[in-house]
């Protein structure tokens, strides 16, 4: 005889306690400290920070600790925290010009004012598993670089294209307020400040593959990485009491500008365009990605037509977010036992019909 | 309905301008639609109050957002049927699970409320536990597990067999609030298509749905008409809860959280399940009644028992089902 299931609660509490276990794993190995994975796993906590918009390395090293390093999972843990916070304004527009670089470079000069800094970078390393890793050694202290001439100033590639109106300006700052998509709905066309944030906070798999995409001719954009940067800059923030600009300190960012072929219209000489990117810490790749898909998505402000996912806004951005999509793909192992009685109820009935209708046309072939 | 009678249908908080909905130092006034004296308790039956998790507002969200929420929840009122994009928080559950009702709650609940939460017309599945607990945390109100003792009733999936009174407001957990979306993926066209009420392509799907099967193969998610204007997605209820949303003397209230959607439909208002003359629209039929309490005209839960084909129908509103049987109604408790 069936008895009505009770006991969700105890089951839930159960699970957690269970949880929190398999957390902490083997109680003989040590555990992870949060300085350990802020200093040690230090992109994966910036990749926590850049999807979960908020700045705080040490949140988002606690977060993976929490989530047993799944990302989404911190991600979600960093958003939840994040959307109860006090919002006391905005700071003034960084400026990357100004960044202490810690890398830099450019495929479009070979040199230019500032040099090509590579910096702390996986790219030439050859990816073969340092076994003397696994003895936990202590590493060999970095080289120091050389001083510069011009060490200091290091002006963006873009802006010494500008120069010669060889690239497209970047629009002026008109004053009006910038649209923030985590407190407003997005309402279709959004401009492309509300696009940069969503790409911003997108997941970095979704953004890299329409990246992708543009790149095998599903909405081509001709890219020339102009340079990507990474380093710190100041956030200044103008209090409406003081009306002048107080230092709330220093954030590590990339930054990608993507120099794109633009063949001219009616209205516009022939000059390149620009794709941006921008994300926390450092990730060069989905600053990269994020750059191409901004420039695709600017097809139609171009006069290009508009036939590609990564073109496509609504399609980009209603399915960029790693929350939004986790939450409702994950959604399907909740119980559906109602509408699946009612698929059921119709299947029934359909199949019934069919083999009906199926012996009927038998016999009047006998 | 008199101007007393349009306050009997918000309980605090939508009552008022302005007032915080019980906010940290709110007061709440005593209601002017009491519920009725609560029946003596069934046995383990859960009611409670918990005091709120501190270091968190009243019923989670802060008294801004709550606002904002209200603000979009009576443009919904208002407009019945219409979907009103609001702003979405990023709650601390998942979005798929019942974020856009959890807001919603959380912008209608007051200290005077009691709460009840069903997912799959269940008091006791995982999800509704879950979103129960939130609340009995982080507002302390009461909660219980019966339909007439409810003020609120958070669902998701079913409406109560129980018939809801005046005064109580069901909050429907929405994934996909826009009907039309399966027919144009496109917010731009579909906003539109509302716009100008030209609903031509969904009758042509129901229609295609007869001529191919004979029947309309749309048995969740049915759409409906909301006081002869607006098509609405009434959430993945089976289309046997249709006919309980026309007229119903509660106030609904749908919210999707990931889609930032909410559209109401006010008490007493016509809900037309769409249809056509020659194939009028029809509920599900449930050949047994159910195994446990003897219901029938309800919906039913299909059990497998074990792996020879064995099954039992048993109802799948289990607060109705328990109600039944306390008063003495007994099933056959037979397998088919």
């Amino acid at each position: 005889m069936y008895v009505a299931v009770k006991g969700g609660e105890a089951a839930i509490d159960n699970a957690h306690r269970l949880l929190a276990e398999a957390r902490r794993g083997d109680p003989a190995v040590p555990e992870l400290t949060v300085a350990q994975i802020r200093e040690q796993m230090a992109l994966l906590v910036d990749r926590v920070m850049a999807e979960g918009s908020l700045y705080d390395p040490d949140l988002a090293a606690l977060a993976l600790k929490q989530a047993r390093g799944d990302v989404v999972e911190a991600v979600f843990l960093v958003r939840a925290y994040r959307t109860t916070l006090p919002r006391f304004g905005a700071s003034a527009p960084v400026d990357t010009g100004a960044m202490a670089v810690a890398r830099r470079v450019s495929a479009t000069f070979k040199d230019l004012p500032g040099g090509q800094v590579l910096g702390p970078t996986f790219d030439y390393t050859h990816r073969l598993i340092d076994f003397a890793l696994a003895a936990e050694g202590e590493t060999e202290p970095a080289a120091e670089a050389e001083p510069r001439d011009d060490a200091g100033t290091c002006p963006r590639v873009t802006d010494l294209l500008a120069q010669d109106g060889l690239i497209e300006p970047s629009p002026p700052d008109d004053g009006a307020p910038v649209g923030d998509l985590t407190r407003e709905p997005v309402d279709y066309p959004a401009d492309r400040a509300l696009r940069l944030q969503a790409l911003a906070r997108g997941d970095e798999g979704f953004v890299l593959g329409l990246g992708y995409s543009t790149q095998r001719g599903y909405g081509r954009t001709h890219p020339f990485v102009g340079e990507i940067r990474v380093g710190e800059v100041a956030v200044d923030f103008v209090p409406e009491e003081l009306g002048f600009p107080v230092p709330l300190g220093r954030i590590r960012l990339t930054e990608c500008q993507m120099v794109n072929q633009f063949k001219g219209s009616g209205t516009a000489p022939p000059q390149f365009t620009r794709g941006y990117g921008l994300t926390f810490g450092q990730s060069e790749r989905k600053a990269m990605a994020m750059a191409l898909v901004d420039r695709a998505l600017r097809a139609e402000e171009l006069g290009e037509p508009v036939a590609s996912p990564a073109q496509d806004q609504e399609f980009v951005l209603a399915h960029c977010d790693s929350l939004q999509a986790t939450g409702f793909v994950e959604h399907l192992k909740l119980p559906h036992y109602v509408d699946f009685q009612a698929e059921l109820e119709l299947v029934r009935r359909l199949r019934a019909e069919f083999f009906r209708d199926s012996d009927s046309v038998q016999e009047a072939a006998e | 309905m008199s101007a007393t009678g349009t306050h009997e249908l918000f309980p605090s908080p939508l009552r008022g301008g302005g007032r915080g909905g019980g906010g940290a130092e709110g007061t709440t006034e005593p209601r002017s639609a009491p519920p009725p004296p609560p029946a003596p308790p069934r046995k383990g039956e859960e009611r409670g109050r918990t005091p709120s998790e501190a270091g968190y507002n009243f019923a989670y969200l802060d008294e801004g957002t709550k606002r904002m929420i209200r603000r979009a929840i009576l443009k919904a009122i208002a407009v019945p049927g219409y979907q009103v994009p609001f702003a979405s928080r990023e709650m601390p559950m998942p979005y798929g699970w019942g974020t856009g009702g959890v807001q919603v709650t959380a912008a209608v609940l007051g200290r005077a409320d009691v709460l009840k939460v069903i997912d799959q017309g269940a008091d006791d599945t995982t999800n509704a536990v879950s979103i129960r607990r939130f609340f009995a945390r982080t507002s302390g109100v009461a909660t219980t597990t019966r339909t007439t003792e409810a003020t609120i009733i958070q669902t998701r999936h079913r409406i109560p067999e129980t018939p809801l009174r005046e005064g109580q407001i069901l909050v429907y957990q929405v994934p996909i609030p826009e009907p039309l979306r399966f027919l144009e993926p496109r917010e731009t066209e579909t906003r539109q298509l509302h716009a100008l009420a030209e609903y031509g392509s969904m009758h042509v799907k129901l229609y295609e749905d007869i001529s191919r099967h004979g029947h309309i193969a749309t048995t969740y998610a049915y759409p409906v008409e909301v006081a002869g204007r607006y098509v609405m997605d009434p959430s993945p209820t089976p289309k046997f809860d249709n006919p309980k949303m026309d007229h119903s003397p509660a106030l609904q209230l749908f919210g999707a959280g990931r889609e930032r959607r909410i559209y109401a439909v006010p008490p007493y208002t016509s809900v037309r399940s769409l249809d056509f003359e020659d194939h009028p629209f029809r509920v599900q039929r449930f050949e047994h009644p159910c195994a446990l309490c003897g219901a029938e005209g309800v919906y039913l839960d299909e059990m497998l028992l074990d792996d020879a084909g064995r099954r039992m129908f048993v109802c799948s509103d289990t607060d109705h089902c328990e109600g039944r049987r306390a008063d003495g109604h007994v099933g056959t408790g037979e397998a088919v």
